[in-house]
């Protein structure tokens, strides 16, 4: 079913949902971005249908509630291990067709990869709901029509469309019908892009020479290695541990597990001094043929789903989907020359 | 060329400069901030190609000077850089007769938040703000503007000198300890940042407020702070005496107290300026070498309320060579 509301039922809707759920939602943080008086656009919780950021395309992506920055996974005593609380609320999370696509590449890293799924992982994808933002056009760096994410998959409880002063609702998941009792009943398809600006042919078959095209190499040089683009994405998934001793008793502590970076220096740092990839045009090959082949060769679908947010926050102007391109005019003219 | 008969200290107060070219003088334009529109640039060029020699110097301290200009010609000048007067906001009683005052020296600012990624506030619309505030004023008073410690506008060597600062705020559930911030701080500023149990640890007595941190953070745990905060410097100089460059007056300090400070120091020069200086002018630092920063202290802090957050030094020294001595 779908409806058609101003936006104070809108509002309305929101406010009844808070009761509730947690509503996990892209929120303008005025000041907060890199530079001086800049904002970013990032999750946060909100009560308030005010509070939701729904015309930007988030600075940030949805993951940070899945698989936060930095979480505490469990405190240790000497012969104890008591698992950090979560509050049991659930969560509705905002979110657009691309990030909905995302969810499915998360699931298969942290649930269907290897023998058992992630306990951490799992209790906060039990809590959450999703609601799909309509895209009704497409924001600079977008490539979800390459990507094939543009229409988003089955598994939204409702959407939100704003045009003017109505808000437009596909509401999907019956359950969630009651909140809208305020709107006018009409069939509503969320909107979504059919082009985007930005256009990436990922190539079906990548040849292993590619490890030593020279393409990689400009990177080296351009890369800073902060990693921005692995901490926007919203399907990297790659964290690493933090076993802390607290200082007043270092016999107790915590284990936490924070965000990593393939690109960030120290990401494949092993015992003895080794480090596999040195330089940052290694490290880039290793992210790109990880988001548009290795991720595929095992769950049968791209890890990227192009939604562009690290073009969007590469302090470097390096563009990852021009990158795919270039990956493609490789493959094809090795193609040529075999 | 008629028989020349100027009023000299008229002339320069009028911001013309005395050439060693007889006959000659250059015509100063005031560009508080360093920001000029185009329309008033091609207007200095339109002058320069009508009155001077089609040449303009580019100074020092952020101004123009258009060289090479027939002392009787100044009155047509000075009608002719009215329109930039205008649209560059400068304070001025009588349309027409050109810059009222020159002793308030041009009020620089480097790029700041309009354009550097450092910069911590917009030290051109302070600057501008500020020469609304004190000019015109014939007194010899420097002040200029920086938008973080890198101190790019070299405001060490003003008698006011603002620099930029932010409280870095610190999201530990934000923070992946990736390293970056402790290493640019490192590298880029003073090294105030340290990895303890996993998250970052500010010193704030090493702290400068320079947000290289916030600069480098890529998850967004450092932002800057709502407000914006300066360091204020005080009394640099260059000449022949005593150069030495400005020390820290007050760091955390708000606009609006810096503003007050600047002004309020207009009445102390007053007060205490040697009545016999070489053309009434002499530099605050001198004033101040002979009455005590004490007494200066007083005259500057004359209705200024600072806020809890600022750290105001008591007293102050300075260094630098003294060539008016013979233990220099």
């Amino acid at each position: 079913m779908g409806y058609k509301l101003t936006r104070d039922d809108f509002a309305q809707v929101i406010h009844r949902l808070s009761g509730q759920y947690r509503i996990y939602a892209p929120v303008l943080k005025k000041g907060a971005g890199r530079f001086t008086d800049t904002d970013v656009v990032r999750y946060d919780f909100v009560t308030d249908a005010d509070e939701i950021e729904l015309t930007k395309k988030s600075d940030y992506a949805f993951k940070e509630f899945l698989t936060p920055l930095s979480e505490t996974l469990f405190y240790f005593t000497e012969s104890k291990v008591t698992e950090a609380e979560l509050p049991d609320t659930p969560v509705l999370i905002f979110l657009r067709s691309c990030d909905m696509h995302a969810i499915k590449r998360l699931d298969q890293i942290y649930l269907q990869n290897g023998s058992m799924p992630d306990w951490f992982y799992n209790r906060r994808r039990e809590l959450v709901k999703f609601v799909l933002i309509g895209c009704s056009h497409s924001y600079e760096n977008c490539f979800c029509v390459s990507m094939g994410s543009n229409i988003a998959p089955d598994g939204y409880v409702f959407s939100v469309d704003v045009r003017d002063d109505e808000v437009l609702c596909d509401v999907p998941d019956v359950a969630f019908d009651s909140f809208f009792a305020a709107g006018t009943q009409q069939n509503v398809v969320p909107c979504h892009v059919t082009e985007n600006e930005t256009r990436v042919t990922v190539p079906e078959n990548i040849p292993l020479s590619i490890f030593k095209d020279p393409l990689w190499d400009e990177y080296t040089t351009r890369c800073i290695g902060c990693g921005r683009c692995n901490f926007v994405c919203p399907t990297c998934t790659c964290y690493t541990m933090q076993d802390v001793y607290y200082t007043d008793n270092g016999r107790v502590g915590e284990r936490r597990r924070v965000g990593a970076s393939c690109m960030v220096d120290g990401f494949t740092n092993v015992a003895g001094g080794g480090q596999y990839r040195k330089t940052q045009g290694e490290r880039m090959r290793f992210k790109v043929l990880h988001k548009i082949s290795d991720h595929k060769k095992r769950f049968g679908v791209n890890m990227c789903v192009g939604c562009g947010r690290c073009d969007d926050v590469c302090p470097e102007y390096i563009s990852y989907s021009n990158i795919i391109n270039k990956v493609n005019d490789a493959v094809n003219a090795a193609g040529k020359e075999a | 060329m008629g028989k020349l008969d100027v009023n000299v200290p008229k002339l320069k107060k009028n911001a013309f400069r005395y050439s060693k070219v007889r006959g000659e003088t250059a015509s100063r334009v005031r560009i508080p901030g360093g920001v000029i529109d185009a329309a008033s640039l091609q207007r200095v060029v339109d002058i320069a190609n009508k009155y001077g020699k089609g040449v303009i110097d580019i100074t020092n301290r952020q101004g123009i000077e258009i060289p090479g200009i027939p002392l009787e010609d100044v009155p047509e000048v000075n009608k002719e850089v009215q329109l930039i007067i205008d649209s560059l906001r400068i304070n001025q009683d009588e349309k027409g007769t050109g810059y009222p005052s020159s002793g308030t020296r041009n009020i620089e600012a480097c790029p700041g938040a309009r354009l550097c990624p450092f910069g911590c506030y917009d030290t051109t619309a302070f600057a501008q703000k500020m020469e609304k505030e004190i000019f015109p004023n014939d007194r010899h008073v420097k002040v200029a503007f920086t938008g973080c410690s890198n101190d790019c506008a070299k405001v060490r060597l003003a008698d006011f000198g603002i620099m930029g600062m932010t409280e870095p705020q610190y999201d530990p559930d934000r923070c992946v300890a990736c390293g970056q911030c402790i290493n640019y701080c490192k590298k880029r500023s003073v090294g105030a940042l340290s990895l303890v149990n996993g998250k970052v640890h500010r010193d704030t007595a090493k702290c400068i407020g320079c947000g290289v941190c916030v600069t480098y953070c890529p998850t967004r745990a450092w932002t800057r702070s709502k407000e914006h905060y300066f360091r204020l410097v005080l009394l640099g100089r260059t000449g022949k005496k005593n150069p030495r460059l400005a020390q820290d007056f007050i760091k955390w300090c708000d606009e609006e107290s810096i503003l007050k400070i600047v002004k309020n120091a207009y009445a102390y020069i007053e007060e205490y300026i040697d009545p016999n200086a070489v053309e009434h002018k002499e530099h605050i630092g001198y004033i101040v070498d002979r009455t005590g920063f004490d007494k200066f202290k007083e005259y500057i802090l004359q209705g200024v309320t600072l806020s809890d957050k600022a750290e105001m030094m008591h007293t102050m020294y300075w260094g630098g060579n003294h060539y008016d001595r013979y233990d220099s």
